[in-house]
């Protein structure tokens, strides 16, 4: 065992562990012109955030009266709206509900295959694994209607599993895909000595294999709530009342109620935080993550 | 379960039938003698597998042209289609 | 990495299976069987042959669709790849707190639903309320993206700009981390100038993760919907509807479902075309480093 814990030691230390070249290049100790326009990059992504959170602390009247550069009349109403009209917060708790659920689908099914697609050669592995990404390369226009159709036919219309399975569409593949890159990094000797050990297969996948990639099922996870959570298109046909996610209602109320521009920006304020919270967790794999294991 | 919705007609399920039997004979034809890598006319090497991915994606593009192109029937098109998959699978 | 040929991993793989072939297989057999017929509703369609397809293929406002739909695709690979390199270059190494902020600030947009990064750009290039719409009307610019085609298209892009180049930078950041530094070690003892460490070291390492990005940012792009839909709506005129949004428009705003379907078929085959390519691109250069 001591051999899969250091596999796994160098696995999880080696993003950021090496020397980058920034910091060789640091050593001329004078700021580079890269720096600054990694500066510039960071203000340009951080300027139209801070506009929104900045509207979201404004009443209207002060959104429509002229520019301000942060709110002079500081308000909590908007997010007070949010938190108390059940149309409003229900559709924060749809949207995490179902993403969770496509979470856990995606991965539970996925962990078994990118381990078969790592491990083995079989009768039209490659064409299967093909086939598993042209759906992630799918565009979800093209699923519109016949999704409407078929979870109407098995009576799935308007429940959280419904968006759940059809964001399998795209996770399922993507997960595959990140989790194999990640499963191919473990030496096979690793797999060959537990089963010399007497280990079974299940045993042996989830209490030596899976505690060795968790660093790669945290990624997939990450990208699974990620690829989830952004999508509108599938999720708003998909349902019309009980499961309606908050990307939705954001941009159903917007055309009913004329522009209420501060309660928007609350809303979209909200969307954010998940997801930055999300992403605090896995920093340190991030880099790796989205280049799916394949570094 | 009701396959109203999905508003099936003879032509559509005559492909289908026609793509699983062509699946399930090239599974057939794999178990009793493997395919092995071959470099033809293609930039990389393929597998048999490949070739045939390469011949219908191949064919679907020649039909969508003829249809683009002429008013002639479209069996003219399965025609050139199939001339088209034959050399993909034996020289690609 | 041997692989071990064994038949029986194929049990491994049935619920993946399983599930794609319910959410992919089924409704694009749909999709070919609506494509052939005229649908009133469910129970009333008659078959109609091939007459879709000439149609779509005979579109104008298809071809225009198409056409804007490359340049935008070409335009966002242009701007964004160069750019995100440029960025993961200058980015900080090491595991430091500054790191970790730098990871965090470059992913947030990433993790932003699409159509609020639509309402950002719409509350933020507004002429009256936002920020970017008020500087450009001081500075002397009638900049408003509703009604001048041009502005449109540029915000749109901009837009995706600001959405995507750190998925391109994260990527390239990742290959640059996978470079030992004895590289650059021996490459300042030979007084390598900066151009050559980046032609010759770090170009090739970040080769790999190159291609995942340019993959990732041709699909996505070429299936944007969300984003210019909140944003423009399409408009102004057609300037800004690339190919998703005209086929919704179809589909859902005409209930031209036929029509739509065969529209379906043709982008999808498309995509397919792009996507094998680009894979083979990709599994055939992986082969290629491991040798």
């Amino acid at each position: 065992m001591s051999k899969a814990a250091t596999a796994s030691a160098a696995h999880a230390l080696a993003p950021g562990a090496l020397a980058s070249p920034a910091n060789i290049r640091r050593s001329s100790s004078r700021v580079s012109g890269k720096t600054v326009i990694l500066i510039g990059y960071i203000v340009f992504l951080m300027l139209p955030i801070y506009w929104m959170v900045n509207m979201s602390f404004k009443t209207n009247e002060e959104i429509l009266s002229g520019l301000t550069l942060y709110p002079h009349a500081p308000t909590l109403r908007n997010y007070v709206i949010i938190f108390t009209d059940p149309s409003w917060y229900s559709g924060y708790i749809n949207s995490i509900y179902y993403v969770t659920l496509n979470t856990i689908i995606s991965l539970t099914a996925a962990l078994p295959a990118a381990y078969a697609f790592s491990r083995y050669r079989f009768i039209g592995d490659k064409h299967v694994f093909f086939w598993l990404l042209t759906n992630k390369m799918a565009p979800p226009a093209v699923f519109l209607l016949p999704f409407f159709q078929l979870y109407q036919t098995v009576g799935l219309f308007d429940t959280h599993i419904a968006v759940a399975l059809a964001h399998c569409l795209f996770n399922v593949p993507l997960a595959v895909w990140i989790l194999e890159g990640f499963m191919s990094g473990v030496p096979r000797e690793i797999d060959e000595m537990a089963y010399i050990d007497g280990y079974s297969f299940p045993r042996f996948f989830t209490t030596v294999f899976m505690p060795m990639i968790r660093a790669g099922i945290g990624v997939t996870a990450f990208f699974c709530f990620m690829f989830s959570w952004v999508e509108l298109l599938l999720a708003r046909t998909l349902t019309s009342v009980d499961a309606k996610p908050i990307a939705a209602t954001m941009t159903r109320t917007v055309s009913a109620s004329g522009m209420d521009w501060g309660l928007l920006a609350a809303a979209g304020v909200l969307t954010i935080l998940p997801g930055a919270l999300v992403i605090w967790f896995v920093r340190n794999y991030i880099a790796k993550g989205f280049a799916l294991g394949r570094v | 379960m009701d396959l109203q919705w999905m508003a099936w007609t003879t032509p559509t399920a005559l492909f289908f039938i026609g793509i699983a039997i062509m699946l399930a004979g090239m599974t057939v034809w794999e178990v009793v003698s493997p395919t092995a890598e071959a470099k033809g006319f293609l930039p990389m090497r393929t597998t048999r597998g490949d070739r045939l991915f390469i011949g219908l994606l191949g064919s679907a593009f020649i039909h969508l042209g003829w249809l683009a192109a002429t008013t002639v029937s479209l069996w003219g098109a399965l025609a050139v289609s199939l001339v088209w998959t034959a050399f993909v699978i034996r020289f690609g | 990495m041997d692989k071990v040929q064994d038949n029986r991993a194929w049990f491994l793989i049935i619920p993946v299976f399983l599930i794609v072939a319910f959410s992919a297989v089924l409704p694009l057999m749909t999709v070919v069987n609506y494509s052939v017929q005229e649908i009133f509703g469910p129970g009333q369609t008659f078959f109609v042959g091939t007459e879709w397809f000439e149609s779509v293929l005979a579109d104008d406002r298809l071809h225009d669709a198409l056409v804007r739909q490359i340049i935008y695709s070409l335009a966002v690979l242009a701007i964004e790849i160069p750019f995100g390199i440029l960025i993961a270059l200058g980015m900080p190494g090491g595991r430091s707190a500054r790191t970790s902020l730098t990871l965090v600030l470059l992913a947030l947009p990433l993790l932003i639903p699409f159509n609020v990064v639509g309402t950002i750009w719409q509350i933020f290039g507004r002429g009256d309320i936002g920020l970017l719409g008020a500087t450009f009307r001081a500075i002397g610019i009638d900049y408003n993206y509703t009604n001048n085609s041009a502005h449109a298209w540029m915000t749109v892009l901009v837009m995706d700009v600001w959405h995507w180049t750190s998925l391109v930078a994260l990527l390239c950041y990742a290959g640059l981390q996978s470079i030992p530094p004895a590289f650059y070690q021996a490459a300042k003892i030979d007084g390598a100038s900066k151009w050559a460490v980046f032609r010759y070291i770090q170009l090739p390492k970040m080769r790999g993760v190159l291609i995942i990005a340019v993959l990732l940012r041709f699909m996505d792009s070429f299936m944007i919907y969300t984003e210019p839909f909140v944003l423009t709506g399409g408009g102004p005129g057609n300037s800004t509807t690339f190919l998703s949004q005209y086929l919704t428009q179809m589909a859902v705003g005409q209930f031209d479902i036929g029509r739509a379907a065969a529209f379906s078929i043709i982008y999808f085959l498309i995509v397919l075309l792009f996507s094998f390519v680009f894979y083979t691109i990709i599994t055939k250069t992986g082969e290629g480093e491991k040798k």
